[in-house]
C-alpha cells in the first residue's frame, strides 16, 4: 500500500493554547480512517492541517512526497476534497450548480451531475434551489459535489483523499448507511477517506482504522476492532460502558452507561 | 406521475435562460433606454427628428442645427456617462455582494462611496489651494483627471477596512458588516462635513454635488476619463467570476475547491474600488443601483457571477438612464439629483430584502 499523506511530529499552537502536540501519522491509498475523540481533542484542527487549510506550528506534512505547503490551491483541489460541517450558501444556487462546482472550473456534463446526485439519493433535485432543501438534503448535495471533485476528470493513481467532518450529523439512518457505502466504494477506487465521527457505532461502517485523539495527542491508532474497547472509552471519553461484538465479524458496538 | 428527470430538464430551461438570450435582451433594453433618453428632456427631440440626426430622414436646417447641438453637446455625453456609471455602480454592487457573501452589500450603503467622495472632496480643496496660491496647478483639467484616481484610493481604503472589520476566520458577519459600514459612512461623512466647513463658496458648490449625486455637467471629456475605468472593470470580471461563485460556500470551501482565496479577495476589492472610484468621481454618491440591479438579475438568471457580472453592467446602464431621464424631466426645467430618484425606488427594495434576511442579520 503506497503512502499518500504523512504527518511528522506536528504541533499546533494558537496564542497560548496547544491544540495539537507531537502528532505523527501516515495515510495509505484506499484506507478508510475514522478520527474520534472527545470535544476539543483537536480532531477538526488535525483535519484542517491534513487538508492544507491550516499550517502546523511545528512538524511537517507531505502529500505524495511533496510538502503540503508547496501545493497551489488548484493543485491541492485535484488531490483532496473536503466536506465541511454546516456550509451556509450565500446565494440561491441550484443543486446542479453546487454539484458542478466540484468540477474545478471545467464544465461538468449533466450525466456526471445526475450520476453523483443519484448516488446520494437526490435524483430529481438538480433544479431545486439548495437553500430550500432540508439540512440532510443539503448535506447530501455537498457530498455529491465532493464526489464530483474527486472523480470527475481525475486520472491520477493513487487518487487522493477525501476528508469528511462529521458527515452523518444531519443524515437519517438510511442515508448514513448510503454514505458508508459511498465511502467504501471510494476506498475501493483507491481514494483514502478520513472521517471525523462522533457516533462510535458508525465507526465500523466508515473505517478500517481508527485514530483516537485526546488533548491534542494521538491516544490510539489501529484497526477498528482493536481500538474501540471499554478501556479506551474510559480513558479517552471518561465514560463507563459496554463494548459488544456483532456476531458475523466481531465488530464493536458501544453502549454507554454512565459518565465517570 | 411524470418522471423526475423530465420535470428537471423542463424547469431548468425555464429557470436559467441561456447566456446569449440574456445578454442580447439586456443589450436591446439598453438600446431602448438610450433612444428614450435621447428623445426626452428640457428640449425634446421627437423620434422623427432623431432619425434625421442619424441621416435617415431630412429636416429643415435650423431645427437640425439646434437638435444636433442639443444631442451631441448635451444629451449624448450625458447618456454615455450615465450608462457607464450605471454599469459601474451595478457591477460594483454585484462584486461586493459576492465578496461579502451578502446580497445587502452596496458601496453607497456601507461607506465605500462616501469614502471615495471624501477623497474626491479633499482633492478639490487641496488642488484648489495650490491653484489659488499661484502654483502651477489649475483646477479644471488636472483635477478632472485626478478625481477618479483619488476617489479610487478612498474606495480602496474603505472597502479593505470594511473587509478586515467584518470578516473573522473566513466568515463574514452580516451584522458587523452593516454596522461597520454605518460607522465608516459616518466617519467619511464627518470628513466631508469638515471640508464643507473649510471650503469657500466655489469649492462648496463642487463638494455639495457629491452629497446627492448628479449627472448634470456631463462632458465628452468626463466620458473619456471614465471609459478606461469601465474597460478595466470589465476586463477584471472574468478573473473573479468563478471564484466568487465558490466563495458563496465560504472561504474554506472555496479554498478546498482550488481557489487562491486571498488573491481573489484582493482582486475583487481592487475592482470594486476602480468601479466605485470612477462612478463617484463624476456622479457623486448614488445609492441602491448596486443592490436593485443584481437582485433582480439573480431572480431572473440565477446567482452565478459569470453571467451576473456582465448582465449587471447592461441592466445597470439601462436603469441609470431611466433614473436620469426621470431626474431630468419630472421637475423640468429644474433637475432632481439622481440620488433622490434611485433612493425612492431602491430604499423600499432594500428594506424588503432586509426583512427577508432578518434572521440572518440577528445571527
Amino acid at each position: 500500500m503506497s503512502t499518500i499523506l504523512t504527518l511528522t511530529d506536528a504541533g499546533l499552537t494558537i496564542g497560548t493554547a496547544t491544540l495539537l502536540d507531537h502528532v505523527s501519522l501516515s495515510i495509505g491509498a484506499g484506507e478508510r480512517i475514522a478520527l474520534i475523540g472527545p470535544n476539543g481533542a483537536g480532531k477538526s484542527s488535525l483535519l484542517r492541517i491534513l487538508s492544507g487549510e491550516l499550517r502546523p506550528s511545528r512538524g511537517n506534512v507531505s502529500l505524495f512526497g511533496r510538502p503540503l505547503s508547496g501545493y497551489a490551491p488548484a493543485e491541492l483541489a485535484e488531490r483532496r476534497a473536503v466536506l465541511s460541517q454546516q456550509i451556509a450558501v450565500a446565494f440561491p444556487f441550484r443543486v446542479a450548480e453546487i454539484v458542478a462546482m466540484g468540477g474545478r472550473g471545467a464544465p461538468v456534463p449533466d450525466t456526471t451531475i445526475k450520476e453523483a446526485l443519484g448516488r446520494v439519493g437526490l435524483s430529481g433535485f438538480a433544479d431545486r434551489i439548495l437553500t430550500t432543501l432540508s439540512g440532510g438534503e443539503q448535506q447530501r448535495a455537498h457530498i455529491a459535489r465532493v464526489l464530483v471533485q474527486m472523480t470527475f476528470g481525475v486520472r491520477r493513481t493513487p487518487r487522493g483523499l477525501i476528508f469528511l467532518d462529521e458527515p452523518t450529523a444531519s443524515l437519517d439512518l438510511r442515508h448514513q448507511l448510503d454514505l458508508a457505502k459511498i465511502v467504501a466504494d471510494c476506498a475501493e477506487q483507491g481514494l483514502s477517506v478520513v472521517s471525523i465521527l462522533h457516533d462510535l457505532n458508525l465507526v465500523p461502517l466508515f473505517a478500517d482504522r481508527v485514530i483516537a485523539l485526546d488533548h491534542g495527542r494521538i491516544a490510539g491508532d489501529g484497526p477498528v476492532e482493536a481500538t474501540i474497547t471499554e478501556s479506551m472509552m474510559r480513558r479517552i471519553f471518561n465514560v463507563a460502558g459496554a463494548v459488544g461484538r456483532t456476531p458475523p465479524d466481531r465488530m464493536p458496538f458501544v453502549l454507554p452507561q454512565s459518565a465517570d | 406521475m411524470t418522471a423526475p428527470s423530465t420535470v428537471g430538464r423542463r424547469s431548468r430551461r425555464r429557470l436559467r435562460p441561456s447566456t446569449i438570450i440574456v445578454l442580447s435582451s439586456l443589450l436591446l433594453l439598453l438600446l431602448v433606454a438610450v433612444i428614450v433618453s435621447a428623445a426626452i428632456g428640457a428640449a425634446g427631440i421627437p423620434p422623427t427628428r432623431l432619425l434625421a440626426l442619424v441621416g435617415l430622414t431630412s429636416l429643415d436646417p435650423a431645427t437640425f442645427a439646434r437638435d444636433h447641438l442639443v444631442l451631441w453637446s448635451i444629451r449624448l455625453p450625458r447618456i454615455a456617462l450615465a450608462a457607464m456609471i450605471g454599469a459601474l455602480l451595478a457591477v460594483s454592487g454585484a462584486m461586493m455582494q459576492g465578496l461579502f457573501r451578502n446580497p445587502l452589500a452596496d458601496p453607497a450603503m456601507v461607506g465605500v462611496s462616501s469614502g471615495a467622495a471624501f477623497a474626491a472632496a479633499l482633492t478639490i480643496v487641496i488642488v484648489d489651494r495650490f491653484a489659488t496660491a499661484g502654483g502651477p496647478l489649475s483646477l479644471g483639467a488636472l483635477s478632472l483627471g485626478l478625481l477618479p484616481v483619488t476617489a479610487l484610493i478612498g474606495a480602496l481604503i474603505t472597502t479593505a477596512a470594511l473587509y478586515r472589520l467584518a470578516t473573522r476566520h473566513g466568515r463574514t458577519s452580516i451584522a458587523v458588516f452593516l454596522l461597520g459600514g454605518l460607522a465608516i459612512a459616518a466617519l467619511t461623512n464627518a470628513g466631508i462635513g469638515f471640508l464643507v466647513f473649510m471650503a469657500d463658496d466655489r469649492q462648496l458648490r463642487d463638494i455639495t454635488f457629491w452629497m446627492l449625486g448628479s449627472l448634470a455637467g456631463a462632458t465628452w471629456q468626463k466620458v473619456a476619463i471614465v471609459a478606461p475605468f469601465l474597460v478595466l472593470t470589465a476586463a477584471g470580471m472574468p478573473l473573479i467570476a468563478r471564484g466568487l461563485d465558490l466563495l458563496a460556500l465560504g472561504e474554506a470551501e472555496a479554498f478546498h475547491m482550488g481557489i487562491a482565496v486571498e488573491r481573489l479577495k484582493q482582486i475583487a476589492i481592487l475592482l470594486v474600488a476602480i468601479a466605485v472610484g470612477a462612478a463617484v468621481a463624476f456622479c457623486g454618491v448614488v445609492g441602491f443601483v448596486g443592490i436593485v440591479v443584481p437582485h433582480l438579475l439573480r431572480l431572473a438568471i440565477g446567482p452565478s457571477h459569470r453571467l451576473l457580472l456582465p448582465a449587471s453592467m447592461l441592466l445597470g446602464a439601462a436603469m441609470m438612464l431611466a433614473a436620469d431621464s426621470v431626474a431630468r424631466t419630472i421637475a423640468a426645467p429644474a433637475e432632481l439629483p439622481i440620488g433622490i430618484v434611485t433612493a425612492i425606488v431602491g430604499a423600499p427594495f432594500f428594506l424588503a430584502l432586509l426583512l427577508r434576511q432578518r434572521n440572518l442579520v440577528s445571527a
